[in-house]
C-alpha cells in the first residue's frame, strides 16, 4: 500500500504538485491520468525518491520513505523514456541490473515473450525505440516485487508487444500486486485499470473507478470524459 | 558504490576516448624522450603538460561523462542504491580511468627508457602523483558544474571557463596584484593565493623539485619556511587532497538534493 | 776530471760544515731535556730541525725568529688556551709541519691566529690541523710561501665574532693548495695580495665566502670546490684574476651565489662548473671578462647582471636547466653571448651546421619582473608567464633587444 500525504513540489517558480493526498490500495491496477505537465511523472518520481518533495510524506506499507532509497528494493519501475548506456549490450545490461539489485530475477521468459533473443548481444545504442522499450519492460518485470510502477509503458510498442504487455500486467495483477500506471493511451488504461486518479494543476481532480468518471462527466468513453474535464476547466 | 565504480570504469575503459587519451600520452611520452633522450629535460616539458593539459582533459571528460551517462544515472536512480553511491561511484570511475591512462601512458615510455635506473624517478613519481591529483580535482569540479547545470552547452562552457580561469587568468590577476601592491608585504597573500588554485599548487609542488634554487632566492621568511623544508611538500600535498575532498563532498551534498 | 773532483770536495766540505747543525736535530718531548716547543726553538740554530714528540703542549706566542723547521710526525697538539696568537713566524725559510693547533684566543681588537707569518719569505706550512680558531693562518706582508694540506674545521656562528681560515694581507706569490677549509668566516681571504695560486682546495660551509679577493691582482685559482658557503667566491675590485676548472655548488640562500664579481676587469673564467646555486654568477661592474667552457646547471639564475658590464664575452658555455639563464636589470647590453648551448633553446638546425637557425634570447621578461617584484617568483613556469615571455621574445619591450645568441649550439659543449 502506498500513501501520499500532502505532497508539494515546485521546480523553480513552477509549481507542479500543490498538496496531493492519495492512498493506493494494496492490490489492483491504479492509473494516474492528467494532461501534459500535470505532475504525473513528478508524483511517480516522488514515490520512487528520485524527486525530493518540498513538503509532504510518502509511506509505503506504513513505512516512511527514506532518502537512501533502499526501500526501492520492493518496487519495480519502468521509466518513461527508455534511455540506456549506449555502449552496453542487452545481455550485459540485464546482468548489470541484476547484479546491482542483487535479488532473484527471471528474465528468460520475458526475453522469449518479447522476442528479444536476437538482440541480446547487440549494443543498446543500435536498437530501435520499440526494442529499447521492450528491454525496458524486461528489466522491470524480471523482478518479483510487490509494487510495480509503469510510466508510459506503451511508448513505441507494436501491437503484438502491446498485447503481450497487457497480458503481462494482467498476470501480475493476478499475483496480487500493486500496479501503478500512467499513460496517454486511454483505451489501454480503460482496458486494465481498476481505479484512476486524475491530476490537474498539481491537485487530484478526480479519484475513483472508470465507471464513476463516466457518470460524473456523462460521457461514454474515457477519452471523451477526460476531454470534457479539460474543456470545463479551461472555460 | 564499488559496483557503480566498477561499471563506470568498465564502461569508460571500453569507450574510444579512453584509448585516445591513453594513446595521446603514450605518443607524447615517446616523442619527448625520442627528441630529448634526456629524462630531466623531458620531466620539465611534462610538467607543463601536466599542469595545463591534465586539468583540461579532466574537466572536459568529467562534464562529458556526466551528460553522456545521464541514462545510466537515471536507470540507477530507480534501483535501490544510495544516491551518493551512484554519483561518487561514477565520479571515481571516470577519475580512476583517467588516472590510469595518465600513469600507463606516461609511465610506459619512461620505464622503457630506463626510468628505474635514473635519478629522475622521484621527480617523475611526483609528477605522476600531481597529475593524478589534478585529474581527481578537475573531474570532481566538472561533476559539480554538471550537477548544477542541466543544460549541456552551459555546463561545457562553464567547465572550459573554469579551466581557463584557473590555468591562465588567475595567474594573470595574481601577477598583476603582486606588481601593483609590491610595496606591501605580500608573503602571506602570495601563499594564500597559491593555495586557492590547485593548478598553482601543483605547479609549486613540482617547482620545489625543479627550481628549488631559484625559489630559495627569496628573503621572505614564510617563503623559506615553506619551500626550504619538507613541510612545503606535505602541506601542498595536503591542500591538494583538500581540493579533492571538498568538491567530492559537494557532489554528495548536491546529489542528495537534486531532482531527476 | 780533476776539476770535477775539486768541486765535489768543495761540496762535501760545505755540507759537512752544516751537518752538525742541520742533521743533528733538537727533540722536544715531555720527558726530554727540552720540554717545551718554545725552549726547543730557543736552543735551535738556524736551519736546524726541531722535532716534537707526541703530547699536548699548552703554549702560545711561540715565536719563530730564525729559519728552522718545526716538525712532528706524531700526534702533537698545541693548545693556545684561548689566549692570543699561538705561533708567530718572524723569520724567512721557516717550515711548520704536522701539528694540530687548537684554541686560538678571540678578540674584537686583534686578529689572533693559529699561525701568523709576519713579513717573512719562503715559508712552508703543511699538514696542519686547526680546531677552535679565530683566524687560522694569517699572512701579513709575507712572500713566496706555501700553505699545503691544512685542515681547518671552524665553529663560526656569527660573522662579526669569527675569523678567516686562511687570511692574506699584502702577501704575494703564495701557493695555497690541497687544503680543506670548513666553517670559518671566509675559507680563504686575500687583500692586496697579488700573484697567488690557489688550487685543489675544498672550501665549504663557511659563513661568508669560500674564497674572497679584495684589491688583489693577477691571482689564479683552479680546481677548487666551493660548496654550501654563505656565498661561493667573491672577487672584488681586482684585476686579471684567472678562474679555471672550479666547482661552485649548493650555495643556497636569498643573497647567495656561486661567484660574485664586483668591479673586476680582464679576468678569465674558464671550465668552471656552477651547479645548484641560487645565483651562479652575480656580476656587477665588470669589463672584458671571458667566460668560456663553463657549465651552469640547475641554478636559480645562471648569470645575473646588475649593470655597468661592458665587453664581456660568453662563449662555448653550457646552460642546463637553470630557472633563469641570464637576467638583466636594464635594457642596455654591450656583451656578447654567441655560440653557447642553452637547454631552453627550442629552435632547429636545418642547414646542419651545428648552430641553431634562429637566435636564442636568454633573458626572459619574467626574470625582469622577478627582479622588480621578488614575490612573483611563485608564478614561475605558469602558463601565463610562458605567454608573456613568448610575447616579449617576439617584440622585446623590457629586455635588451640585442641580447641574443645568434648562433646557439645544438649540442652541449664537452
Amino acid at each position: 500500500m502506498i500513501k501520499i500525504d500532502n505532497l508539494h513540489k515546485k521546480y523553480g517558480k513552477n509549481k507542479i504538485l500543490t498538496g496531493v493526498d492519495l492512498e493506493i490500495p494494496e492490490k489492483g491496477i491504479f492509473a494516474i491520468l492528467g494532461p501534459n505537465g500535470s505532475g504525473k511523472t513528478t508524483m511517480i518520481k516522488s514515490i520512487l525518491g528520485m524527486v525530493v518533495p518540498e513538503k509532504g510524506d510518502i509511506f509505503i506499507d506504513g513505512q516512511k520513505t527514506h532518502s537512501n532509497g533502499l526501500y526501492r528494493k520492493n518496487i519495480d519501475y519502468l521509466p518513461q523514456i527508455a534511455n540506456f548506456p549506449g555502449n552496453l549490450g542487452v545481455k550485459e545490461l540485464i546482468k548489470m541490473i541484476k547484479d546491482l539489485r542483487d535479488t532473484k530475477a527471471d528474465e528468460n521468459a520475458l526475453i522469449q515473450r518479447f522476442g528479444l533473443t536476437p538482440f541480446l548481444d547487440k549494443k543498446l545504442s543500435n536498437l530501435s525505440g520499440g526494442t529499447k522499450q521492450k528491454v525496458n519492460l524486461v528489466l522491470t518485470f524480471m523482478f518479483d516485487s510487490q509494487i510495480i510502477i509503469l510510466d508510459e509503458p506503451t511508448t513505441g510498442l507494436d501491437p503484438v508487444a502491446l498485447l503481450n504487455l497487457k497480458e503481462l500486467i494482467a498476470e501480475e495483477k493476478a499475483k496480487g500486486k500493486t500496479i501503478l500506471v500512467t499513460s496517454h493511451i486511454m483505451s489501454f488504461v480503460e482496458g486494465i485499470a481498476d481505479e484512476i486518479v486524475f491530476l490537474l494543476e498539481g491537485k487530484i481532480y478526480f479519484k475513483g473507478s472508470i465507471q464513476q468518471l463516466r457518470e460524473k462527466t456523462n460521457e461514454v468513453d474515457l477519452e471523451h470524459a477526460i476531454a470534457n474535464i479539460l474543456k470545463e476547466n479551461n472555460a | 558504490m564499488l559496483k557503480i565504480l566498477k561499471y563506470s570504469f568498465y564502461d569508460l575503459i571500453r569507450s574510444r576516448w579512453s584509448y585516445v587519451y591513453l594513446l595521446f600520452y603514450l605518443i607524447l611520452g615517446f616523442v619527448l624522450l625520442f627528441l630529448n633522450n634526456d629524462l630531466s629535460k623531458a620531466v620539465i616539458t611534462l610538467m607543463n603538460v601536466i599542469i595545463i593539459l591534465v586539468p583540461l582533459i579532466g574537466t572536459i571528460f568529467g562534464v562529458m561523462y556526466y551528460y553522456n551517462s545521464k541514462e545510466f544515472t537515471e536507470l540507477l536512480l530507480a534501483q535501490p542504491i544510495k544516491r551518493s553511491s551512484i554519483f561518487i561511484g561514477q565520479y571515481l570511475g571516470v577519475a580512476l580511468s583517467l588516472v590510469m591512462s595518465l600513469v600507463i601512458g606516461l609511465g610506459l615510455p619512461f620505464v622503457l627508457y630506463g626510468l628505474f635506473e635514473s635519478s629522475a624517478i622521484w621527480d617523475f613519481s611526483l609528477l605522476l602523483i600531481t597529475g593524478a591529483m589534478l585529474t581527481m580535482i578537475f573531474t570532481a569540479l566538472a561533476f559539480n558544474i554538471a550537477l548544477y547545470n542541466e543544460n549541456k552547452i552551459k555546463g561545457f562552457s562553464y567547465a572550459i571557463l573554469l579551466w581557463l580561469f584557473l590555468a591562465v587568468i588567475y595567474d594573470g590577476l595574481f601577477l598583476l596584484s603582486l606588481i601593483i601592491f609590491e610595496t606591501y608585504p605580500l608573503d602571506k597573500f602570495t601563499l594564500i593565493a597559491t593555495v586557492f588554485n590547485p593548478i598553482d599548487l601543483s605547479r609549486i609542488l613540482i617547482l620545489l623539485k625543479l627550481d628549488i634554487s631559484a625559489l630559495l632566492g627569496y628573503t621572505g621568511a614564510i617563503f623559506n619556511q615553506f619551500f626550504g623544508t619538507s613541510i612545503g611538500l606535505f602541506s601542498a600535498l595536503g591542500m591538494l587532497l583538500l581540493w579533492i575532498i571538498l568538491p567530492v563532498w559537494n557532489i554528495k551534498r548536491k546529489a542528495q538534493k537534486k531532482d531527476f | 776530471m780533476q776539476k770535477a773532483a775539486q768541486y765535489s770536495l768543495l761540496l762535501l766540505f760545505v755540507f759537512s760544515s752544516h751537518f752538525s747543525s742541520v742533521f743533528s736535530q733538537i727533540e722536544v718531548c715531555k720527558t726530554c731535556p727540552i720540554k717545551t716547543i718554545k725552549e726547543g726553538i730557543k736552543q735551535a740554530k738556524p736551519h736546524q730541525k726541531v722535532t716534537v714528540k707526541a703530547g699536548v703542549y699548552k703554549e702560545h706566542m711561540i715565536l719563530i725568529d730564525k729559519p728552522i723547521t718545526l716538525f712532528t710526525n706524531e700526534k702533537v697538539t698545541i693548545d693556545g688556551e684561548d689566549k692570543d696568537d699561538i705561533i708567530q713566524v718572524l723569520a724567512d725559510s721557516v717550515t711548520i709541519d704536522g701539528f694540530k693547533i687548537i684554541n686560538v684566543g678571540s678578540s674584537h681588537v686583534t686578529d689572533y691566529s693559529a699561525i701568523r707569518v709576519d713579513r717573512s719569505k719562503h715559508f712552508l706550512i703543511q699538514n696542519i690541523e686547526l680546531r677552535n680558531i679565530f683566524f687560522g693562518i694569517m699572512l701579513a706582508k709575507a712572500k713566496h710561501g706555501t700553505i699545503r694540506n691544512v685542515n681547518v674545521y671552524g665553529d663560526a656562528v656569527h660573522q662579526h665574532s669569527s675569523g678567516n681560515a686562511i687570511h692574506l694581507w699584502h702577501s704575494n706569490h703564495i701557493l695555497i693548495e690541497h687544503n680543506t677549509l670548513v666553517k670559518s668566516r671566509d675559507g680563504i681571504y686575500l687583500e692586496f695580495s697579488d700573484d697567488c695560486i690557489i688550487s685543489n682546495n675544498l672550501s665549504k660551509d663557511n659563513l661568508r665566502y669560500g674564497l674572497h679577493f679584495m684589491f688583489s691582482n693577477r691571482d689564479e685559482y683552479r680546481n677548487n670546490t666551493f660548496e654550501n658557503n654563505g656565498a661561493g667566491v667573491a672577487v672584488m675590485f681586482s684585476k686579471e684574476i684567472q678562474m679555471h676548472d672550479n666547482h661552485f655548488q649548493f650555495n643556497w640562500g636569498s643573497a647567495s651565489y656561486g661567484l660574485l664579481l664586483k668591479e673586476i676587469n680582464d679576468a678569465d673564467i674558464v671550465g668552471n662548473t656552477f651547479e645548484q646555486n641560487t645565483i651562479g654568477i652575480n656580476v656587477e661592474g665588470t669589463n672584458r671578462i671571458n667566460y668560456k667552457n663553463n657549465t651552469f646547471k640547475r641554478n636559480g639564475w645562471a648569470i645575473k647582471v646588475n649593470g655597468a658590464c661592458y665587453e664581456n664575452v660568453f662563449t662555448q658555455n653550457n646552460f642546463l636547466y637553470n630557472s633563469f639563464d641570464v637576467s638583466y636589470n636594464s635594457k642596455m647590453n654591450n656583451n656578447s653571448f654567441n655560440e653557447n648551448f642553452w637547454s631552453g633553446y627550442t629552435g632547429y638546425d636545418l642547414d646542419d651546421n651545428g648552430f641553431g637557425d634562429i637566435p636564442y634570447r636568454p633573458v626572459k621578461l619574467f626574470s625582469y619582473v622577478v627582479n622588480r617584484t621578488p614575490n612573483t617568483i611563485i608564478l614561475m613556469r605558469s602558463l601565463f608567464v610562458d605567454i608573456i615571455d613568448f610575447s616579449e621574445s617576439v617584440s622585446p619591450a623590457f629586455t635588451p633587444d640585442n641580447l641574443m645568441d645568434e648562433r646557439p649550439l645544438m649540442k652541449q659543449v664537452k
